[in-house]
């Protein structure tokens, strides 16, 4: 499979992106890790007429927690979110995640953001974000944009960035003590798609839950939230009847396809069972455990 | 320090493989690698569809794309006759399609151009307009009446069904149920799956329209047979065809065939008179060649009480695609499928099997199996798992009561194979102590009492594999033997010259062992030469376990022919009888004076320098080896299994392996050989699959969804062998290729079944994914 | 509509005019004949076209031979050194770590790859760090024991004195 021809531009500048992404509107593409986007082109699934490669752009490849807030940048690569002592520590959710992105190989190119802006519903990243409440900064000639993750997708492969923008940063709350997150994903081989996966990251205060965000993977037209899961965790102590509440809020919220992967009832169920226990694991994080 | 001798390579010795300095360096010369001065690209338009009439077909787009040198379309084939070519089963296979398209992803044109970027961009432009009609994508479907007849074109052909075949004998077989304490019934499917090598299939046709020569790269497993069919098939005079099978990325089976795409690079080098590639992509291979199984199973076993069993009775009913293309001998419609009594002393057995066209792919290939054999050896070790549950038995005590024993062999089956030896109750107990059975069945029986879900499988496979003998095994009329050439030059250098084709089995280093064994002469001053069909003499090549029970043999005997002769010579220059020359690793020397000797080398170069008189000059000898039987490996596999109740995913624990090949020649290789073997099979059992949906799209088409294990599920094997020799092989070797194949797939979801037995589950068919597994303990009100 | 581009092969600078739809795997194939990199699959699961850019893994053919501009690429072909095999070579050898010898050269690249982060690597680090790499042939039991052999031979090799030592890492 070989892609269809496109003519390529490697901007050095982010500006010169966007000059080049304005200039180009739907027959633009933006190239970051690759890893989604070149097997769609030699599929001939897609078929632009312009590629911007960001990887020539410096300064992009960031991770950071400055003014309260962890900040990524759009080359960031699945690889270095798995070696990200600072995810280890911290943000358990992510740390959780990024091994479990495709294969070894593919997480050495691509990039979190691209993953996100990608929108596959059965990727991952989007998920962990709407578990995380972030923001997500959409940048065009045009100016700057503040999209919550929660408003970002809107079906599959669909999101609110429009051509003409860059996902030029990824904001997330800082961790603040007591935290603890979780990822659990079930696939049928390393490298495939979530049949289903929960992303769980959980704030304790004062031995109650101070918020709770869950996150469904491929259980939908795109990453969901599971609102009234995490609603029913605000403020109650984690207990047993507690998690098997929110587990089957989250399993009522998912809203899954039969596929030769298994059938409605099964994925329902895996995110139940998946919930409770990455709420549980989450939960013993938070305490400083596991 | 003490000095080691290195090792000569003799059999037994675990040398290491000639082949890999050049894989290692990347200097290995695949298929792909073949590059031709002037050489074209070709590239398929398939069918979208699986089953529609083409009204149309418009190149005109096509031909324009700059670089473009032809289209070629079935019309155009007819006009020369090749628009259809004959199957290995003796059917007939569209080339490129011209009355309608019969599964998705069929051949309906090719662009030649000079850039294979160029040639896909052209291939998209081809505008074929169809008619859709209804696709029959399983056998039930196909054969029931009124069902859309996908054979049209065949004269005489008015329904959907290929073939009827029956073994084994039905009166005896009904007399044994009539007379049992108890049926055991098992309906399972073995589903179709695909060998897919890691190098997909391709051809460089070169033909040059001067001479007539057709130089032919191929990825080829059996490169003389396809030399005949070619032939045949383009109706090429055979002198003027060369099929070179280069390096060989992995077969198993799917290089078996020849499929459309060779025929039409062949005829487009023909026509335009410049070289053709043709290298497939994965999606193509996966969607249009050699696929695997797809074997409808129904097996009941007529018990005594004390687990005796007495009977056997199969129905299969097999989806052979829409052309009816299955690689295997003539004579037996669903291959070796009537070894199905496996390793049992069955005394009657009955097999009636049925064949199906659907709309999908063809092909029936042994993926890494002898003709047929794996789906037998599952569904008997699948059928005596259910036996052992019902009858409430240990699933090892109910195999070590039927098993054929030591003193029965050569054994009749039931269904008429002689098994040449077997001593399975000693491979089954070794496997047992290696894996601390007993232990691991307390620790199951503390484990269900917590809820907790664990499962041990057992499966003791016997495989048939090295066919010939070539009076009752041919493929498309020619008998399954196989050839060795030796020359063994003047400085006791040899070339060793064969009709089969290595495809990653090490034959440049293996067969050269059983020269080093029989002439003494080092495995490293001998070079095997392979797939060159103008320098290697006629075989039928490496498929079905056999290049070690037929090649090997061939090996075997002419380098005896050869050592036959070079004890003439010897005698002469030792000045001594013919009848008192003795041969011991390399040396000949006079009975009872072992000082006086003369080595190979001194021999070899005596046969061209010092001749006694009468003699032919030179040392060198062809063998055609027609084996005088099959050769029939065994072994007992064990697999421990945790399952997941919430998720119903399966984690395999252990796994022993415990393999009878008969005599190794390179432990080392046969090793290996299990190893990848395993991993097929763990692979076929637990996520490989080639599925279709109602309107028969393949689902499975790419390796997004046609999943390969990777180095971190697949299981960490621990290996045990028992050595039962061949009586009739030359060197007491069996083929150990498939075995692994064969015997584990049966072992990883008996594992599955044994852990939920207790729960009333009796079969989930393969592959066996966490999504079936956590249905059936749902249904039992057993998941999480 | 060829772009000019100079990528460091194997240590030599090598220039061409390509098309920006032209893969990395296929420059390096086609362009440089480096045939030693082979392609297994359409949709960046094999690992057989696995190559170093820069030092790390990548599947060449899912990376465009344009984005290669100006960087250091490392293919099999590269891993023989003043004629001397690199130890992972030696090692898939000696641990019949291969057999058709398709999936090997990525194999073998990953492992050097893994082996310069992690000089002792365990089992299952080993089957970790090859998961992208596909091998149908040998059940990756030899391929993991080839990774080990290495690590014991490169250890060695970089502990003997500097001048002695045939290690390259």
């Amino acid at each position: 499979m070989l892609p269809a021809p496109f003519e390529y531009h490697a901007p050095r500048s982010v500006d010169e992106a966007l000059d080049l992404l304005d200039q180009f509107g739907d027959e633009g593409k933006v190239l970051a890790g690759g890893q989604s986007l070149i097997p769609l082109l030699k599929l001939r699934f897609a078929s632009p007429g312009h590629l911007v490669d960001i990887n020539t752009i410096k300064d992009l490849d960031f991770i950071e927690e400055r003014d309260g807030t962890l900040r990524i940048g759009p080359l960031f690569r699945h690889k270095a979110a798995e070696r990200s002592s600072l995810l280890a520590s911290r943000y358990h959710v992510m740390a959780d995640a990024a091994p479990q992105i495709a294969d070894p190989i593919i997480r050495n190119r691509g990039t979190i953001a691209g993953s996100v802006a990608h929108a596959d519903p059965s990727g991952d990243w989007g998920t962990v974000l709407l578990a995380m409440d972030a923001d997500l900064i959409l940048r065009s000639k045009k100016g700057t944009r503040t999209v919550k993750a929660r408003d970002f997708f809107s079906g599959p492969f669909s999101t609110a960035l429009e051509p003409t923008e860059i996902l030029s940063e990824i904001r997330i709350p800082a961790a603040k003590p007591m935290t603890g997150g979780s990822y659990l994903k079930l696939e049928r081989k390393v490298g495939d798609f979530a049949t289903v996966a929960v992303a769980v990251h959980l704030v304790m205060d004062d031995g109650k839950v101070g918020s709770a965000g869950i996150g469904l993977t491929a259980v939908g037209p795109q990453n969901l939230k599971a609102e009234k899961a995490e609603a029913s965790l605000k403020g109650a102590r984690l207990d047993d009847a507690a998690i098997k509440q929110a587990a089957a809020l989250a399993a009522e919220a998912a809203d899954p396809k039969a596929d030769h992967r298994g059938s409605v009832e099964y994925k329902r169920n895996v995110v139940r069972v998946f919930t409770e226990r990455g709420l549980k694991r989450a939960y013993e994080r938070a305490r400083g455990g596991g | 320090m003490a000095v080691e001798t290195p090792l000569k390579g003799n059999i037994g010795d675990s040398i290491k493989r000639k082949e890999d300095d050049r894989f290692i360096r990347g200097k290995g010369n695949y298929l792909d690698d073949v590059v031709l001065p002037g050489m074209l690209h070709m590239a398929i338009n398939r069918s979208p569809f699986a089953h529609a009439k083409i009204k149309s077909i418009n190149t005109d787009a096509a031909q324009a794309v700059p670089g473009v040198v032809a289209v070629v379309t079935g019309e155009l084939l007819a006009q020369h006759k090749l628009a259809w070519m004959p199957t290995l089963s003796g059917d007939t296979q569209a080339v490129l399609a011209t009355d309608k398209v019969r599964f998705q992803g069929q051949e309906v044109a090719c662009v030649i151009a000079t850039d294979p970027y160029v040639a896909r961009d052209a291939a998209g432009l081809i505008e074929v307009d169809y008619e859709v009609l209804k696709a029959v994508v399983t056998p039930q479907q196909a054969l029931k009446s009124g069902a859309p007849l996908i054979r049209d074109e065949k004269e005489g052909q008015t329904n959907n069904h290929i073939y009827h075949w029956e073994a084994g004998d039905k009166a005896k077989t009904d007399e044994a149920f009539a007379k049992a304490d108890k049926v055991v019934k098992l309906d399972t499917f073995y589903p179709r799956c695909h060998p897919s090598p890691l190098e997909t299939c391709g051809i460089v046709a070169d033909v040059n329209p001067a001479t007539g020569h057709a130089t032919l790269w191929m990825t080829s497993q059996a490169p003389h047979a396809h030399r005949t069919l070619f032939a045949i098939v383009a109706g090429l005079p055979e002198q003027n065809i060369r099929i070179i099978s280069p390096d060989i990325g992995g077969g198993f089976g799917n290089k078996v065939p020849i499929y459309p795409g060779y025929v039409v690079a062949t005829a487009a080098s023909l026509l335009i008179g410049k070289p053709v590639k043709w290298v497939e992509d994965r999606s193509e291979n996966l969607i249009s060649t050699g696929f695997a199984r797809d074997y409808y199973m129904s097996g009941e076993l007529a018990l005594r009480n004390d687990g005796r069993m007495l009977g056997l009775r199969v129905k299969m009913l097999s989806d052979n695609g829409a052309f009816y293309a299955d690689a295997q001998p003539t004579k037996f419609r669903a291959g070796l499928f009537h070894i199905v009594t496996g390793s049992y002393d069955l005394p009657a057995a009955h097999v009636v099997t049925d064949g199906a066209y659907t709309n999908k792919a063809p092909g029936g290939v042994a993926y890494r199996c002898s003709f047929r054999v794996t789906e037998a050896s599952y569904l008997i070790e699948r059928l005596v798992e259910s036996a052992a549950l019902e009858m409430n038995m240990d699933p090892t005590e109910i195999r070590l009561k039927n098993f054929i024993q030591p003193e029965q062999f050569p054994y009749m089956s039931a269904t008429g194979f002689e098994y040449d030896s077997g001593n399975y109750p000693r491979a089954m107990q070794l496997a047992l102590d290696k894996l601390g059975y007993k232990e691991l069945r307390k620790e199951q029986a503390e484990k269900r009492k917590k809820g907790e879900l664990m499962g041990i499988g057992v499966a003791s496979f016997t495989e048939v594999v090295g066919a010939g003998p070539g009076k009752h095994y041919d493929i498309a009329g020619l008998r399954m033997f196989d050839s060795a050439e030796l020359r063994v030059h003047p400085t006791g250098k040899a070339i060793l010259k064969l009709g089969v084709k290595s495809q990653g089995q090490g034959h440049e280093t293996t067969f050269a062992q059983i020269v080093t064994e029989e002439l003494g002469i080092p495995a490293a001053d001998i070079e095997v030469q392979e797939g060159d069909t103008d320098n290697t003499p006629y075989g039928l090549g490496t498929y079905a376990s056999r290049s070690t029970p037929v090649g090997g043999a061939a090996t075997a005997m002419v380098s005896r022919k050869l050592r036959d002769k070079a004890k003439k010579i010897a005698a002469h220059l030792l000045e001594a009888s013919e009848a008192d020359i003795e041969f011991d690793h390399g040396k000949f020397f006079v009975r009872g004076s072992p000082s006086k000797s003369k080595t190979i080398q001194d021999v070899a170069f005596a046969a061209y320098t010092n001749l006694p008189d009468g003699l032919e000059a030179g040392l060198e000898g062809v063998t055609y080896y027609d084996p005088p039987n099959m050769t029939f490996p065994f072994g007992t596999y064990l697999v421990v299994v945790d399952i997941d109740r919430g998720t119903g995913q399966v984690k395999v624990r252990r796994m022993v392996a415990v393999d009878d090949c008969g005599v190794r020649i390179n432990p080392m290789v046969v090793e290996g050989q299990i190893h990848g073997g395993l991993t097929e099979g763990f692979g076929i059992a637990f996520m490989e699959l080639i599925t279709f949906d109602e309107e028969g799209n393949c689902l499975g088409s790419n390796f997004t969804d046609y999943l390969l294990p990777t180095s971190w599920e697949t299981p960490k094997f621990e290996m045990g062998e028992t050595v039962t020799p061949s009586p009739h092989h030359p060197i007491g070797a069996k083929g150990v290729g498939e075995s692994a194949t064969v015997g584990s797939p049966a072992a990883f979801v008996n594992a599955v079944i044994d852990a939920v037995g207790h729960l009333g589950i009796r079969n989930i068919d393969m592959p066996v994914t966490s999504d079936k597994v956590w249905a059936a303990l749902n249904e039992k009100g057993a998941a999480e | 509509m060829g772009q000019a581009i100079t990528v460091t092969v194997n240590g030599e600078k090598r220039s061409a005019e390509v098309e920006p739809r032209l893969l990395l795997v296929h420059f390096l194939r086609e362009k440089l004949r480096l045939t030693g990199t082979h392609i297994g699959c359409d949709t960046t699961h094999c690992g057989a076209c696995t190559v170093l850019v820069d030092g790390t893994p990548v599947k060449s053919c899912t990376m465009l031979a344009v984005q290669a501009d100006g960087q250091q690429v490392t293919t099999v072909e590269g891993l023989v050194a003043g004629g001397v095999l690199h130890p992972i070579q030696a090692a898939f050898k000696e641990e019949h770590g291969l057999q058709c010898g398709f999936c090997t050269p990525g194999m073998m690249l990953t492992s050097i790859a893994l082996l310069k982060e992690n000089q002792d690597p365990s089992d299952d680090e080993i089957r970790w760090a090859l998961s992208g790499n596909i091998c149908r042939c040998t059940g990756y039991m030899n391929i993991v024991k080839a990774v080990k052999s290495a690590a014991v031979q490169m250890k060695a090799a970089a502990e003997v004195p500097a001048a002695t030592a045939a290690a390259r890492s």
